[in-house]
């Protein structure tokens, strides 16, 4: 479970998060769903504690991130808006290298490795080094490097952001199967539709505050609005930098 | 889904980086070109090129008949006796010997006034001219050469000339000096060979370049640091793996290129201008010795300097201005030769370049000067892996673009 109470960044005058609060549930998949430029990568790098924030606090499975970042990091699996790998190792390489960071056993690290290759149906690029990869196959080897650890809780930026339709599918399966699990899956996004479809909770964030935390169903009487491209649109004021 | 509970194998994180960066930069062909043969192989081939073609033209200058264009040759016609009889070939004379030197068209003009045997015939005493330009030091062995030839001949014939009154030639000299010259074969080779620990420090460099500008400036390009941070190992230990890997690489470049300098060393024909050189394994050893902290402080600037860039072009261009500071120690002790103090050699850069001037000179390190030099470069090299571990505590440094 991931706790965020209210979290406040700045960045010389600019406000980029300005008192964010919520919860994601394990079992649970929660959208974080705002126009570009409103914070959700901001608010993600405190939870994954690459940056601290001036103000708030962060609480990971009950670990607070400002007393035990590492302890933080332990419980996540990251998969960050910056997803660069080590183009000269091939991809099971870069997944092994993040599983040893973690301190997995080498056994343990194999199957743990090999059930993700299998689950991310990635087999035929796995001993492959990874230059020259497509966009979909490098988000593939990111994420199993992101859970080669068995995270309970799991973090991902933008995870479509540049994949194609089938890949933007098998993503989202991908998804479903990891709140099955029994995961906590917190995903950000600015698309509607993958978010309406997807969460059982959304966050919406403009401006670096929350202005929604609700059920798309509870979203949509909220608002009043038929269906949940209307309700964002009233609850944020304006449809820029949103996509259907 | 497995607990995460303290477990011993984190604590090899630094083992982890450290062969992950290994593994990764061996398959690289540009690092590896950079470590293991344009770094370390440049060097010496440059070398025994560069003092192949001095000592060659030395020795040539020494023993080659010398051409010397002589204007009035035809007034002193014993003079010009003297001067081919030590090998100048007087030449036909030239209207401007100004200009001839200036030009370079002749090393040294030789010019004979008309009085020349008027003057020698009543006794007084007779000037001849030698026209050089001392800025061209190539021709500088020539001018001597002719300088002594001409001095001689002076000697020789007022020697006579007393004799001839019955007088003894000591009475006009009554002073002599007797040159006692103290210079080794070893301490000679010296002066030519006062680039040499430049070289060993660009080889340091060269073989680390590229480990550290993708240590910081590299990842964050290809977005790969701000994953790489969000795994449970304090950011100083991805540090410290990734600054040993850069050490291994420049170490192995200088043990590269000290292997090279024993060979070529053979080739170099340095005793044939009274020299002695050795680069075999008692120096190959003590170099490795005075290196070892400056293997750890070159790859920390360098981690450091390529923190500071955006990119990776970025990076190396601050790392190429970054070369050229070692160079300053070896230029002023090339140019302004010092006496070396004890303290010298706690400073990092200035000590190894001091203690491998010994080295050549044959004096060998004394352990004081050793231990100095590695205490000074060491407690550099981990002040400077502090300030580094501090850069990496920043915020800024993780965020790509």
């Amino acid at each position: 479970m991931i706790e965020v109470r209210d979290l406040h960044k700045a960045f010389g005058t600019v406000k980029a998060v300005d008192g964010v609060s919520f919860i994601a549930r394990d079992g649970e998949i929660t959208g974080l769903l705002g126009p570009n430029g409103a914070g959700k990568t901001t608010t993600l790098r405190m939870l994954y504690t690459l940056m601290t924030p001036d103000r708030g606090q962060v609480l990971v499975d009950g670990i607070d991130a400002a007393v035990d970042p590492l302890g933080v990091r332990r419980q996540l699996g990251v998969l960050p808006d910056a997803r660069g790998l080590y183009k000269r190792l091939t991809a099971r390489e870069n997944i092994d290298y993040f599983g040893r960071l973690h301190g997995l056993p080498e056994d343990l690290l194999a199957s743990r490795r090999e059930a993700l290759v299998k689950a991310l149906e990635m087999d035929d690029i796995a001993d492959r080094r990874t230059e020259g990869f497509s966009q979909g196959q490098r988000v593939k080897t990111a994420i199993a490097r992101a859970l080669v650890h068995d995270p309970r809780n799991v973090i991902l930026d933008e995870p479509t952001n540049g994949l194609d339709v089938m890949a933007t599918r098998a993503l989202r399966q991908f998804m479903a199967r990891l709140k099955a699990e029994g995961r906590c899956v917190l995903f950000s996004s600015h698309i509607m539709q993958e978010v309406a479809a997807l969460c059982d909770r959304i966050v919406v964030i403009a401006h670096g505050r929350v202005v929604a935390d609700e059920s798309p169903d509870a979203l949509r009487a909220q608002t009043g609005a038929a269906n949940l491209e209307d309700a964002f649109v009233k609850i944020i004021g304006t449809d820029e930098g949103l996509a259907a | 889904m497995s607990k995460a509970t303290s477990n011993p194998r984190r604590g090899r994180a630094f083992l982890t980086v450290f062969l992950k960066e290994v593994k990764e930069n061996l398959r690289d062909r540009r690092t590896l070109m950079s470590a293991f043969l344009t770094g370390p192989l440049l060097g010496p081939l440059l070398f025994v090129m560069l003092i192949n073609v001095t000592l060659n033209r030395e020795l040539e200058k020494a023993e080659k008949p010398l051409p010397v264009p002589v204007i009035g040759a035809e007034f002193a016609p014993n003079l010009l006796d003297a001067l081919k009889a030590g090998g100048v070939v007087p030449g036909a004379a030239v209207a401007d010997p100004e200009q001839t030197v200036r030009k370079q068209d002749a090393d040294v003009v030789l010019r004979i006034a008309a009085d020349y045997g008027k003057a020698w015939r009543k006794g007084e005493p007779v000037q001849v001219e030698l026209f050089y330009d001392s800025s061209q030091r190539d021709a500088n062995t020539s001018v001597e050469r002719m300088t002594r030839l001409v001095e001689g001949y002076a000697r020789q014939q007022g020697a006579m000339r007393l004799v001839a009154r019955g007088m003894s030639p000591s009475t006009a000299w009554p002073l002599q000096v007797a040159r006692r010259d103290q210079a080794t074969p070893q301490s000679r080779a010296v002066l030519m060979f006062a680039m040499l620990p430049y070289f060993f420090v660009i080889t340091i460099f060269m073989g680390g370049m590229y480990l550290a500008i993708d240590l910081t400036a590299g990842e964050r390009e290809r977005q790969s640091l701000e994953p790489l941070f969000a795994n449970p190992v304090p950011r100083w230990k991805i540090l410290c793996g990734k600054l040993a890997a850069i050490c291994a690489f420049s170490a192995a470049s200088l043990l590269i290129t000290l292997l090279a300098f024993a060979v070529v060393g053979q080739f170099i024909p340095a005793e044939k201008i009274g020299m002695e050189l050795d680069l075999g394994l008692h120096f190959a050893t003590y170099v490795s010795l005075l290196m070892l902290p400056l293997v750890l402080l070159l790859a920390v600037l360098q981690s450091m300097v390529a923190a500071f860039a955006k990119s990776y072009r970025e990076a190396q261009t601050y790392i190429s201005l970054l070369m050229l500071v070692p160079i300053i120690p070896s230029l002023l002790l090339s140019f302004m030769p010092i006496k070396a103090q004890a303290w010298m050699y706690a400073v990092p850069l200035l000590g190894q370049n001091l203690g491998i001037m010994q080295l050549l000179r044959g004096d060998g390190v004394t352990g004081e000067q050793l231990g100095l030099c590695l205490a000074g470069s060491l407690a550099a090299a981990l002040l400077a892996v502090l300030a580094t571990v501090q850069l990496y505590r920043s915020e800024k440094l993780a965020i790509s673009a």
